[in-house]
């Protein structure tokens, strides 16, 4: 067993040396690659990664060009997990019949997909993986919508966002179904470990993701992606975005261990209204027009009623 | 390889980013790195830009807030210092300059055909706030 990686401080971490490489194509302030290095800047160990399709497989394995200093597979939309947990099984078989060139090396496995391939179509393998007790990891980049094929709603869309599948206008306030609680759903396979992070605190993240890698069996883990071409903000204000979307506990970090200890692990001092998450974003342009103001209301309501249920669920250890 | 054409690419083949035996890649700066043309890091993303950040190192902290933020690993931070931006793989997006938090700010955007030299020597000075 390697020694974790000891990250004090961001000066620390600083000195960490990237494992993912610049001219990737993904576009100019997307939070992909921010969550994609604090995740393997996390551990110094050997990785071996795969990448479910989506705009971060695309973008960072675009011929002749791959963008990873590690060992890297991608097979189709709905199978990054089950990518590596096939290598996590080949491995242990290896291991155990003492087959393994290098067995003092301890390499983590970690899959990659974005929110359609992990809530929608990649669901059932997830499930899978989840269910038979790999000792993997499964990151989320969830952007909310199918940014990389130009933005179709996801089953993570969230209500009253614009995207090009759930158009909003005369006729419609844009998507009408509520967004999918991944994390609870992850939770109640009696995973060892599930979480929700976000890019901008990055130590919670940094040590949520250690917990995950040392932890044995698998670990499912949500990170907000605010997407600058779907969402439809400006490059440079992608971290103001995961700013507030953690601080209007409109996504609120917490972890779930062994499938019934929930912890919230980020109290924001302020908590923000919706509204200003809302306003911030070209896809919920709609939602200030008098006829759907109502929505902004609900929508708050909707962020309320969860955190009420997540802070229940703390309490109660359920 | 780099230029061998899509048809060429034999099916299932392996892309490898390091010439020769791949080590210890967790413990190597990137510059000790013997990459190929195969990695992006061979690549630039330069002519992305439309503006680019300019760094004055007289106002840092070296909080490295702009290190953890930066989507493209374009601040390059060694000893715990930020020491420059790597302008062949920076696309401009202008993250790291509203993540610092000095004032004024030791990262300021400029046009890219902007000299640097000049902008550090017209620096902007310390805002003060009103009460």
């Amino acid at each position: 067993m390697s020694e974790m990686k000891k990250i004090k401080n961001l000066k620390e971490f600083s000195t960490s040396a990237d494992r993912f490489e610049g001219a990737n194509l993904l576009c100019p302030g997307c939070a992909h690659s921010i969550i994609v290095r604090e995740v393997l800047n996390a551990t110094n160990d050997d990785l071996v990664l795969a990448a479910s399709t989506g705009c971060l497989e695309v973008c960072t394995a675009v011929y002749p060009y791959t963008s990873w200093d590690a060992s890297w597979i991608h097979i189709g939309f709905e199978n990054g997990s089950t990518a590596v947990a096939g290598a996590e099984a080949m491995y242990k078989a290896l291991k155990t019949k003492g087959r393994l060139k290098q067995p003092d090396r301890n390499p983590k496995f970690v899959a990659f997909g974005g929110d359609g391939a992990s809530y929608d179509i990649g669901f059932q393998w997830i499930s899978g993986c989840m269910e038979r007790g790999h000792n993997m990891m499964y990151v989320v980049l969830d952007n909310e919508v199918y940014a990389n094929t130009g933005g179709q709603r996801s089953s993570s869309t969230p209500i009253g966002a614009n995207a090009t599948t759930s158009p909003a206008g005369r006729v419609s306030y844009g998507e009408t179904k509520n967004k999918k609680d991944i994390v609870a759903i992850m939770g109640a396979h009696n995973i060892p470990y599930a979480a929700q992070v976000a890019p901008n605190k990055w130590k919670d993240m940094v040590k949520k993701i250690q917990h995950g890698m040392e932890v044995d069996g698998p670990v499912f883990i949500n990170a907000v992606s605010p997407c600058t071409t779907e969402w439809k903000f400006d490059p440079k204000d992608t971290m103001h975005l995961t700013d507030l979307a953690t601080d209007t506990l409109v996504f609120p970090l917490y972890e779930i261990i062994d499938g019934h200890e929930l912890n919230i692990t980020y109290r924001p001092k302020n908590v923000i209204p919706v509204e200003e998450y809302l306003a911030a974003q070209g896809r919920f342009r709609h939602l200030f027009k008098d006829e759907y103001k109502y929505l902004i209301k609900e929508w708050q309501e909707r962020v309320d009623a969860n955190w009420a249920y997540l802070n229940r669920r703390e309490e109660a250890r359920v | 390889m780099a230029n061998t054409g899509w048809d060429e690419f034999e099916i299932g083949a392996m892309l490898r980013t390091f010439e020769g035996e791949a080590g210890d890649i967790a413990g190597t700066l990137q510059e000790d790195r013997n990459y190929t043309q195969n990695s992006s890091f061979s690549a630039s993303v330069a002519d992305w830009r439309i503006e680019k950040p300019v760094f004055n190192k007289d106002f840092c902290i070296d909080c490295q807030f702009c290190w953890i933020y930066c989507p493209d690993i374009s601040i390059i931070s060694r000893d715990k210092k930020m020491i420059g931006i790597d302008m062949d793989h920076c696309k401009g997006c202008g993250i790291c300059v509203e993540v610092c938090p000095t004032n004024p700010k030791s990262l300021l955007m400029f046009p890219e055909q902007a000299e640097e030299e000049v902008e550090i020597a017209n620096w902007p000075a310390k805002e003060t706030k009103e009460k």
